[in-house]
C-alpha cells in the first residue's frame, strides 16, 4: 500500500470544498463577503456602541461569577479596612469583594461601567448623524425607531446596573425610582408595591433588577440589535452622493477582505480604549459611598450622565403641585410631569420624527443618499434645538457640582436653567437656520464664481478685486450635487498632491510638490506692476 | 360682691379693700419706694446668680491682652469693640470659644476680604502664636468651646466607626469623597482636602458659617476623632485603588471623561480608519 503524499497547500481549498458539498455554503456566502459598504468616517460611530455592547457582555460575565443579588445583611469582613465590621447587604460586600479580592475584579467592574457610558454616548452620536444627515427617511424608519428604542432599553440596562451594587449612590437612585413611580397618577402606587414587593426598598429588588440586568434586558437588547443590523444589511447602508453614486447603487467598499478587517481593528481600539479609560479612571467608587441607607444621602449623589437630564429636568421643574377635589382629595405631583410626562414626549416625538418630517414636506420617496446638514436648514435647527434642549437640562442635573466648583450661587444656577431651557432651543433653531442658509449661499457662490485664489489685482479704475479660480470652462453655472464644494486651491491640485498619511507622511513626495517656478529671464530689468492692461 | 368700679382697679388695691384717700405727694412717694425696692431686688438677685462677667471684673492674662491688641488691629471694625459685633456686619463673638478663632483665623478665613455669602479658605493672615493670643482674648472674654490640645487628634480613630459617621453627618454637604458640595444662594460646604486634624475639631465644636454644631453631646470626642481619622486617612491621604479620581465628583465628571476622552478619541479613530481608503 503506498502512502499517499499529504500537501499541506491543499487542505484549506480541500476543506472549503468538503464544506461547500455538505452545506452548499459557497454561493450565499460570496454574496455576503462581496457586500459592498460606504466609507466615511461617520459611518463607524454605531460601530463604537456595538463594540462596546460586545465589551459589556465579556466584562459583565465576568461580574457574574462573583456577584451575589442577594439583599440578606452580612457583615463585611474583606480587605477594605474602613469599612470592616459594618452590617451591609450581601450584594454589597460582593461588589467589595469583586473590587478589592477578586483578582482583576476593579478593573473588570471600570471597564464594565464605562464600557455602559461608551456605549449610551456612541448611541447618542450616532443617532445624531442620522438624524442631521437624513439617514432615518424612508425606507429606513423602521431602524430610526428600533435605534431610539435602543437608547432606552440601554437606559434601562443603565439603571439597573447603577442599582446593582447596593451602595448608597444606588439606593438613593432607587429611591428617587421609586418616588417617581408613585407619581403616576391613579396606578403609581401599585407599580412601586408590586416592582418593590412592598414598600421601598423591601428585600427583593436586587434579585429582581439583577435578573432583569443580565438576562431580560441584555436579550432585549441583543434582539434590536440583531434586528437593527439585519435591517441595515436588508436595505443597505445609505451614502454620500458623489461621483458614480446615485440613489440606486452602492460604492464603497468589500465586506471581505477590507471591510472586515477595518471592522476588525475598531474592535481592537474601541477594546483598547475603554481597558485604557478603565485602567487610568476610577469610576464609581462603591466603597466611599458606603452600604445604602435610607438616612444616607451625600452631596453630588447624580445618575449616570444619560439619566442626568431627567435629574435635572426635575431640579428645574417648579413645585407645582395639581390638587384634584374628588374623594378625599386626589394629588399629582410635580415630579411627575418632569419624569415620566416628559420622557414619554421624548420618546413619542423620536420615533414619530421621521413621519411627521415626510408629512410636512410630503416627501414620501425612497432616500438612499444623505443629505448635508447645510441642506436641510429646518431639520438641522430642530436637531440643535434638541439638542440644547437636552444639554441645559443635563448641566442642569449636575447644577451643584458645578455651582460649587464655578462659585456660581445654586439658585442661580436652577433659575439660569430654567430661563435657558426656555430661551436658547429658539435661539439655536435661529442661528442653526441662518449658517445653513450662509453655507449654502457660499457653495453657490464658489459654484457660479470659482474658488478664491488669494491673488489681489488692481484694475484701472483703481479697485481692487480677488482673481477667481472658475470650477468649470465653460460658462454657465454649475449644479450644486449635495456634495463638498471645493473652496480652496489645495483641493483644486494647485499645491500639488497633498501627501498621504494620518499622523506622520507615509510617502515621499516624487518630485518637488510647489510647482516649478516661471523661467526668468536675466537680461530683462525688474519692472514694476503698472496699471495698464498688461498680465 | 365686686363690681365694675373694683374690677377697674388693680389686684393689690382689690386686697386691700376701700382705698384711703391718699394725698398725691404720698402716692408718688411710695410708687417711688416701691420700684426702687423691685430694682434692688432685681439687681440682687442678678449679682447673685448671673456669673460675673470676667472681662470687667478679674484682669485678662498677659496672652489675652496681646490678643487683645491684635484685635483692636485687626477685627475691631466688623466684630465691634470687646467683640460685642456691629449691627450688619460681624456678629458678636462672646462666648463662641477659642474653637472659633483657631478654625475661622486659622483656615485664613478670617479676616475677611469682602462681606459674601461665605468667607473662603485662605493663606493664613496671623502666625500660630497670634492666633493662639486672638483665641485666649476670645476664650476669657467670654468663654466657649476649646479644642483639646496636640496636632494628632485622631490617633485611636476607628476607620469604619468614622466612615459610618461621616456617611451619616458629613456626607450631605461635604459630598462622600470630602470634596464639599453647594449650598443654597452662593454658600457651600468646603472642600476637606487642606483641613487639619484641629480645623476640623474646630469645625464640629463651634460649626462655622453654614454648618451646624455638632457639640460632645451629640458626637463624643471619641466618635469625633473616629471621624477624623477617616477623612485623614482614608479620604485625604489613601490613594484611589481606581486610578484617577476623576475630582470625586461623583457622576458628573465621569460622563463628562467619557465624551472628552472616549468619544474624542475614538471619533478620531474613525477619521483614521476611513482615511486609509
Amino acid at each position: 500500500m503506498k502512502r499517499r503524499k499529504f500537501e499541506m497547500a491543499a487542505v484549506p481549498g480541500n476543506v472549503a470544498r468538503g464544506v461547500d458539498d455538505r452545506f452548499q455554503a459557497a454561493t450565499p456566502l460570496r454574496r455576503l463577503l462581496n457586500k459592498v459598504f460606504p466609507d466615511h468616517w461617520s459611518f463607524l460611530l454605531g460601530e463604537i456602541a456595538l463594540f462596546s455592547f460586545i465589551v459589556l457582555l465579556l466584562t459583565g460575565v465576568f461580574l457574574t461569577f462573583f456577584f451575589e443579588p442577594a439583599m440578606t445583611e452580612v457583615i463585611y469582613n474583606g480587605s477594605y479596612a474602613p469599612l470592616r465590621g459594618t452590617p451591609m447587604s450581601a450584594a454589597y460586600a460582593s461588589s467589595l469583594d469583586i473590587s478589592f479580592d477578586v483578582r482583576g475584579g476593579l478593573i473588570m467592574r471600570q471597564m464594565h461601567h464605562w464600557s455602559a457610558l461608551l456605549f449610551m454616548a456612541a448611541i447618542v452620536v450616532h443617532m445624531l448623524r442620522v438624524f442631521f444627515t437624513g439617514a432615518f427617511r424612508k425606507p429606513r424608519e423602521t431602524n430610526w425607531i428600533i435605534g431610539s428604542l435602543l437608547f432606552w432599553v440601554g437606559f434601562l440596562a443603565g439603571f439597573t446596573g447603577y442599582s446593582l451594587p447596593d451602595d448608597g449612590l444606588s439606593g438613593t437612585g432607587l429611591r428617587i425610582a421609586s418616588g417617581i413611580m408613585l407619581s403616576i397618577p391613579v396606578i403609581g402606587s401599585w407599580v412601586t408595591s408590586s416592582i418593590f414587593d412592598g414598600e421601598f426598598p423591601g428585600t427583593i429588588i436586587v434579585s429582581r433588577f439583577y435578573i432583569a440586568h443580565v438576562l431580560l434586558i441584555p436579550g432585549l437588547l441583543l434582539a434590536l440589535i440583531g434586528a437593527h443590523l439585519g435591517l441595515v444589511f436588508k436595505q443597505k447602508h445609505t451614502q454620500w452622493p458623489g461621483p458614480g453614486r446615485t440613489n440606486d447603487n452602492v460604492v464603497g467598499e468589500r465586506m471581505f477582505p477590507r471591510y472586515a478587517l477595518k471592522q476588525g481593528g475598531f474592535f481592537m481600539v474601541v477594546f483598547g480604549v475603554i481597558a485604557l479609560m478603565a485602567g487610568l479612571f476610577q469610576i464609581n467608587p462603591i466603597w466611599l459611598f458606603g452600604p445604602y441607607e435610607a438616612w444616607v444621602v451625600s452631596a453630588a449623589s447624580q445618575p449616570d450622565w444619560y439619566v442626568m437630564f431627567l435629574d435635572g429636568s426635575t431640579r428645574l421643574m417648579p413645585a407645582w403641585e395639581i390638587n384634584i377635589p374628588i374623594g378625599d382629595g386626589y394629588v399629582i405631583p410635580p415630579l411627575f410631569w418632569p419624569t415620566v410626562v416628559l420622557p414619554g414626549v421624548l420618546v413619542g416625538m423620536s420615533v414619530l420624527y421621521p413621519f411627521i418630517e415626510a408629512r410636512r414636506l410630503k416627501d414620501y420617496r425612497s432616500h438612499n443618499l444623505l443629505q448635508r446638514p447645510r441642506d436641510v436648514p429646518a431639520r438641522s435647527g430642530l436637531g440643535a434645538m434638541a439638542v440644547t434642549f437636552y444639554l441645559v437640562l443635563a448641566l442642569s442635573g449636575a447644577n451643584d457640582v458645578i455651582a460649587d466648583k464655578f462659585n456660581i450661587s445654586l439658585n442661580a444656577m436652577t433659575w439660569g436653567g430654567r430661563i435657558g431651557l426656555l430661551l436658547l432651543p429658539p435661539l439655536a433653531y435661529f442661528v442653526t437656520y441662518r449658517i445653513c442658509l450662509g453655507l449654502q449661499q457660499h457653495d453657490r457662490e464658489v459654484l457660479a464664481h470659482g474658488v478664491e485664489t488669494g491673488i489681489i489685482r488692481r484694475l484701472p479704475d483703481g479697485r481692487f478685486v480677488e482673481v477667481h479660480q472658475p470650477l468649470h470652462r465653460e460658462d454657465g453655472e454649475l449644479e450644486y450635487v449635495g456634495w463638498v464644494v471645493p473652496k480652496k486651491m489645495n483641493r483644486l491640485g494647485a499645491l500639488g498632491p497633498a501627501i498621504r498619511g494620518f499622523f506622520y507622511p507615509i510617502e515621499k513626495p516624487a518630485e518637488a510638490p510647489v510647482s516649478p517656478a516661471p523661467p526668468v529671464d536675466s537680461d530683462t530689468e525688474r519692472s514694476e506692476i503698472t496699471s495698464g492692461e498688461r498680465r | 360682691m365686686t363690681s365694675d368700679n373694683d374690677r377697674r382697679r388693680g389686684l393689690f388695691a382689690r386686697l386691700r379693700g376701700r382705698p384711703a384717700a391718699r394725698s398725691r405727694g404720698r402716692r408718688r412717694l411710695g410708687a417711688a419706694v416701691r420700684l426702687l425696692a423691685a430694682l434692688m431686688l432685681a439687681g440682687g438677685a442678678y449679682t447673685a446668680f448671673a456669673p460675673s462677667v470676667q472681662a470687667q471684673d478679674t484682669p485678662m492674662s498677659g496672652v489675652a491682652a496681646d490678643g487683645k491688641a491684635l484685635f483692636n488691629e485687626s477685627c475691631v471694625s466688623c466684630h465691634g469693640r470687646n467683640a460685642q459685633g456691629v449691627e450688619g456686619r460681624g456678629p458678636s463673638l462672646v462666648g463662641v470659644g477659642s474653637a472659633s478663632v483657631e478654625f475661622q483665623v486659622g483656615s485664613g478665613r478670617m479676616p475677611m476680604v469682602r462681606q459674601e455669602a461665605q468667607a473662603p479658605r485662605k493663606p493664613p493672615v496671623f502666625t500660630p502664636d497670634e492666633i493662639r493670643q486672638l483665641g485666649q482674648y476670645i476664650q476669657e472674654l467670654g468663654g466657649g468651646p476649646e479644642l483639646p490640645p496636640g496636632e494628632d487628634l485622631h490617633e485611636d480613630g476607628n476607620l469604619a466607626a468614622g466612615g459610618e459617621l461621616f456617611r451619616i453627618n458629613c456626607a450631605q454637604c461635604h459630598a462622600f469623597g470630602g470634596g464639599g458640595g453647594a449650598l443654597s444662594s452662593g454658600k457651600y460646604a468646603p472642600t476637606l482636602k487642606p483641613a487639619s486634624d484641629r480645623q476640623i475639631y474646630a469645625a464640629m465644636l463651634s460649626g462655622p458659617q453654614n454648618m451646624p454644631v455638632f457639640g460632645d453631646n451629640q458626637i463624643t470626642p471619641e466618635q469625633k476623632a473616629d471621624i477624623i481619622a477617616y477623612i485623614q486617612e482614608n479620604l485625604n491621604h489613601n490613594q484611589d485603588p481606581g486610578g484617577f479620581n476623576l475630582g470625586r465628583y461623583g457622576p458628573s465628571t465621569e460622563g463628562l471623561a467619557i465624551f472628552l476622552v472616549g468619544i474624542v478619541a475614538l471619533v478620531f479613530t474613525t477619521l483614521w480608519i476611513a482615511g486609509k481608503s
